[in-house]
């Protein structure tokens, strides 16, 4: 049943805090080298999730295998072959950069030779080699987020878990650990699972599982999660929308939606369509766009609801292309 | 079994790194002690008059200092391992593939580490309330007082391992410290007291460690006729009896190692039944 090539195997898995169903009947399959995300809103069950498959909870159902370690049974090997970044901070600030990444070596007993050279190659690919003997207090968050991010890789482990790994950084920091993730995963081929609510950071990703409410609504590539949504989205603005729906219906064979006074439908191959549909749409056209759909469309239109509360407002369509 | 070693001395390492580091915690170390003996030292001796000229109190009530300074100490180190969960280190502690008998042993160690320095710290002092201690005394006493602390580290380590925020460590540790120390014999021997408050002090591993440690030094200093004497003069026995037993000093360490086994198991049990 399970395979010896899967890093993490997860099989109808739930956790029940009193009365809060945490997670409920999740199950998937992480390749061994796959990208793998968990999107979904606060409150989904990833970190659940996460301290599960890291013998850090015990599921109250189902079972998980890392690397073909059972998570309940086998709890030491799964330790050994997982690293984490987790979601809120776990560094000692006592202690120097250098400090906190060598304890982590002597904890997990990597002998003295590789130990330094692997500190050595990760203090610089995350840019604190210079800063390595301040005290971690003398940090700013990117610098913290980026030695975890080194501590987490220092024992070479085959499933990396990154649990939000950029929350609440800058731009331009999220990028550059974005890079580093992407070059040790070039480098060492290790599989990632990660969580966000990013949607950029979803697009990573070689599939994702989209959670809600504790449960994996869907489970695909990002490619083809957005072809559940039908095509590319396109925008209209008109003076008569009433007329305007039903004319899309009846003679074009549309589904349109309102928003915000935008009329939305989706259409195959839309650039081809448009021209033509420009040319035979009887009313005035006020503004026209078209986009691709993202993953955002994907979630609101499985679950019904945006991911973030304050999502509602970025999705009113930015026109990729006015016409 | 190489997963408890080194879970004893990575997490004990990294709390001597952290006890350099911070100050204020080294000097407590230092301080508390000379704090309590000058207190209990200069006060005391002025308002009692010495018993009968044979043992005074501030002799008698030495070794329960002595003690009292190492219990302080050694609870209060269960401290680390709420502050760990608060900053978010205890995870990655828990994650690492470390036995959880070793990392109770290690956050045990730097406790009791603290509290045996500062017990043999007071020792220093002995000569001048009048006691002189020894080389054979001292040599008995050090494993003493090693197996008192670890066992009351080992306490704090398990309270701290239950407990999820700095104050409600600090409220049930101040609660178990005001009965550890009044029902141990520090101040008044326990075999003189009424019978329920005599079983609670039975209960209470600080009574046998204060019970050895006290009849090392004062022996040392009287030998076995002190006790002899005190009786005889219609005194007090100093002695902690249980089921009609005087205790020795090597039973007293028995059952205070046994003590600290069992709250080591307890700490150990807490820290693999939780993550978060
Ligand atoms: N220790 C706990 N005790 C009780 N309830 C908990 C506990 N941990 C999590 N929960 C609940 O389980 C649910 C899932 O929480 P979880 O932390 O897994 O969400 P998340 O997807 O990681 O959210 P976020 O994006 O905010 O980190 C929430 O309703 C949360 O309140
Ligand atoms: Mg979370």
């Amino acid at each position: 049943m399970f395979h010896d090539m899967d890093a993490i195997v997860v099989e109808k898995l739930g956790k029940q805090f009193g009365k809060i169903s945490a997670v409920q009947d999740v199950s998937f399959t992480v390749h061994e080298g796959e990208l793998f995300g968990f999107l979904g809103p606060n409150g989904a069950g990833k970190t659940t999730t996460i301290n599960i498959l890291c013998t850090l909870l015990r599921p109250t159902s189902g079972q998980a295998r890392i690397n073909g370690f059972d998570v309940m049974q086998q709890r030491s090997q799964v330790r050994r072959s997982i690293g984490l970044v987790f979601q809120g901070p776990t560094l000692d600030e006592y202690l120097t950069g250098f400090e906190n990444l060598r304890f982590h070596a002597y904890a997990y007993s990597i002998p003295a030779p590789e130990r330094d050279e692997r500190m050595r190659e990760l203090l610089q690919l995350v840019e604190l080699w210079d800063r390595r003997n301040d005290r971690v207090r003398t940090y700013s968050g990117g610098m913290r987020r980026r030695l975890e991010l080194a501590r987490g890789l220092l024992t070479r482990p085959r499933v990396l878990f990154l649990d939000e790994p950029t929350l609440g950084l800058d731009p331009q920091t999220r990028r550059r650990i974005w890079e580093y993730i992407l070059e040790m995963r070039r480098r060492e081929g290790m599989a990632v699972f990660l969580t966000t609510h990013y949607l950029d950071e979803a697009e990573h990703c070689d599939r994702v599982g989209i959670i809600d409410h504790g449960s994996i609504v869907e489970l695909d590539t990002p490619d083809r999660l957005k072809d559940l949504i039908g095509g590319d989205i396109v925008s209209l603005r008109v003076e008569d929308e009433e007329r305007a729906l039903m004319e899309l219906r009846g003679r074009f064979g549309l589904e349109p939606a309102v928003f915000d006074n935008t009329i939305q439908f989706n259409v195959p191959h839309a650039d081809q369509f448009l021209p033509e549909f420009i040319r035979e749409f009887s009313l005035p056209l006020q503004a026209v766009s078209l986009r691709r759909p993202t993953l955002e469309d994907v979630f609101l239109k499985l679950t019904g609801h945006a991911i973030r509360d304050e999502a509602s407002a970025d999705s009113i369509p930015t026109p990729a292309r006015r016409l | 079994m190489s997963e408890v070693f080194t879970g004893f001395w990575v997490v004990g390492y990294r709390e001597f790194l952290r006890l350099l580091r911070e100050r204020a915690r080294l000097a407590s170390a230092f301080v508390t002690p000379l704090l309590l003996l000058v207190i209990f030292g200069a006060g005391f001796n002025r308002i009692v008059a010495p018993l009968d000229g044979q043992v005074d109190l501030v002799q008698f009530m030495f070794p329960g200092i002595v003690c009292m300074s190492v219990l302080m100490t050694a609870l209060f180190s269960g401290l680390s391992v709420v502050w760990d969960r608060e900053v978010g280190f205890l995870k990655v502690v828990l994650v690492a593939p470390l036995s959880r008998v070793g990392i109770a042993l290690g956050k045990t160690a730097a406790g009791s580490g603290v509290g045996l320095f500062q017990g043999l710290l007071l020792m220093i002092l002995a000569p001048f309330i009048g006691l002189s201690i020894g080389l054979i005394a001292l040599v008995t006493l050090l494993p003493l007082l090693f197996v008192l602390a670890v066992t009351l580290s080992a306490i704090g380590i398990f309270v701290g391992s239950q407990m999820r925020s700095q104050q409600a460590f600090h409220g049930v540790v101040e609660i178990l410290i005001v009965p550890m120390v009044f029902f141990s014999g520090v101040f008044f021997p326990v075999d003189k007291v009424p019978t329920w408050l005599g079983i609670l002090a039975k209960l209470n591993p600080l009574t046998y460690g204060v019970d050895a440690i006290r009849q090392v030094i004062l022996n040392a200093r009287y030998s076995a006729s002190f006790e002899s004497t005190l009786s005889a003069k219609g005194g007090v026995d100093l002695g902690v009896t249980v089921f009609g037993h005087r205790m020795s000093v090597w039973e007293d360490a028995l059952v205070v190692s046994i003590f600290g086994l069992i709250v080591l198991v307890m700490a150990a049990r807490s820290f693999n039944r939780q993550g978060t």
